[in-house]
């Protein structure tokens, strides 16, 4: 046995006997180890969605354009309209991108001070990550709740739409100056939502004018009209003349977008904001720890802190990949 | 980080973030510029927007394993036991892709024979050669 032993431990430096046991062959321990894998598994599941939105989106003729749809940032000091600044074009999701690629950077701050065994600095850069982490959700919070209160986005229904035809939108059942090109983006409205500053909200954010919202506010009840059909949910889906193709000259209403849109979305962005938010809760713990010290009694060099810093380091580049698939492309 | 000092990597890590910042700028530029926000009537087509969209996605999540999550400094055997099963997913893009495309194009085609209307060339009297001699 001890022949064995000393064998093993002779033929070490050449690789040989790594696989022995009593060694740590990858040269990281267990828990980092564990974590890495965990992450790899964790990839595999948001490729899934990521794939799964790639493939439905080529799957749709048309689908949302998302400078148009994700175009507004919160009007703070009352400015924009309905407190939303509309066309701006990525400019919140941007800045959201930002605030996790700081707390990236606090956070490997916060692992690099744990090597020294530096408790202060731990604790102060931890801290800064963690309000990262809650910015990041509170802005993605302001996102979900302009898109399903304000646009009447659900799971199961997706006002965006784009046009695969030009055309020309009707006033009185004839058309109108209000013409638009194949790819135009609309999004459609509820009555009673078209009033004073909303009106205005059509005509700029979601399309190139939208005269038809300038008297949204006409339709009282479900119907259908001579420039629009009213649905039973009270959405107003416009009528326009086909200008060009092979249907030229029909008049067509105004189609809700792709379904798989919302429920895309909404389960995507809430899977990784779910990332954040279990995150920033272990964060907070981890960080209480280093406070109490209980890592200097495990004499480990607060080896938690770099796991952490793993799972962190992850959801950023997680969303790399969501802002990659459903913001840019 | 092992042989680095504490300052060293310190310095490291700042100048990579800062890396990664230019990096976002340059996609949302690019984003833009190729929609046409930037300069007038300028657009560019899907396949270059998504190629070099990619590409920069890319070259940031080699920057946070590498850099942040420290892999570089992880043992080979590590890396490729963490890395080479990522692989798998350039099929799984492949062949999705692939089939959502034919989806695509499936809907397209039974959209238009929908659309077709059938020529009957059955004409409602007889007229054949011996229908004529019967008639006489």
């Amino acid at each position: 046995m001890a022949d064995t032993l000393t064998h093993a431990d002779t033929h070490h430096e050449d690789g040989e006997g790594l696989w022995d046991g009593g060694k740590q062959p990858f040269k990281a321990s267990y828990g980092k180890l564990m974590m890495w894998y965990f992450l790899l598994s964790d990839a595999f599941t948001f490729a899934g969605f990521l794939i799964a939105y790639g493939t439905l989106r080529i799957a749709m003729p048309s689908w949302p354009i998302p400078d148009k749809v994700f175009e507004g940032i919160p009007g703070i000091f009352g400015l924009g309209e309905n407190g939303i600044i509309h066309d701006k074009p990525l400019y919140f999701v941007t800045f959201m991108t930002f605030v996790l690629l700081f707390s990236s950077y606090t956070m490997v701050r916060a692992v690099q001070d744990g090597h020294r065994e530096y408790k202060k600095g731990i604790v102060f850069w931890m801290f800064w990550t963690i309000l990262g982490g809650l910015v990041f959700l509170g802005c993605q919070a302001w996102e979900w709740t302009t898109l399903i209160k304000k646009e009447n986005m659900t799971i199961l229904q997706n006002p965006f739409g784009t046009t695969t035809e030009a055309g020309v939108y009707l006033k009185d059942g004839q058309p109108t100056g209000e013409t638009f090109e194949i790819g135009h983006s609309y999004l459609l409205h509820k009555i009673g939502h078209g009033h004073g500053a909303d009106d205005a909200h059509g005509d700029e954010a979601h399309g190139d004018g939208h005269a038809g919202d300038s008297h949204a506010s006409h339709y009282t009840a479900p119907g259908d009209y001579p420039d629009a059909v009213v649905t039973e949910d009270g959405f107003i889906l416009h009528k326009y003349l086909v200008t060009d193709g092979e249907n030229k000259g029909a008049i067509k209403t105004e189609t809700f977008g792709p379904k798989a849109f919302g429920a895309l979305f909404f389960f995507i962005t809430g899977f990784h904001g779910f990332h954040v938010l279990s995150g920033v809760a272990f964060l907070l713990v981890i960080m209480i720890n280093v406070m109490t010290g209980l890592y200097v009694k495990r004499k480990n060099g607060y080896e938690m802190v770099e796991k952490i810093g793993l799972y962190w380091h992850f959801v950023d580049l997680v969303w790399v990949f969501v802002f990659l698939v459903f913001y840019l492309i | 980080m092992g042989h680095m000092t504490h300052e060293e990597s310190v310095k490291s890590a700042t100048f990579w973030i800062i890396v990664l910042a230019v990096i976002t700028i340059c996609e949302v530029l690019f984003a833009l510029l190729g929609k046409g926000y930037i300069i007038e009537g300028l657009e560019f087509p899907v396949w270059v927007m998504a190629g070099v969209m990619i590409l920069m996605s890319l070259v940031k999540a080699y920057l946070i394993v590498y850099e942040f999550m420290h892999m570089k400094y992880e043992v080979p055997g590590m890396v490729k036991s963490v890395l080479l099963p990522t692989l798998l997913l350039v099929w799984a893009v492949i062949a999705f892709f692939w089939e959502g495309a034919d989806w695509n194009k499936r809907r397209t085609l039974i959209e238009n024979k929908n659309k077709q209307t059938i020529e009957t060339f059955i004409t409602p009297t007889p007229t054949g050669e011996l229908m004529k001699e019967i008639e006489q």
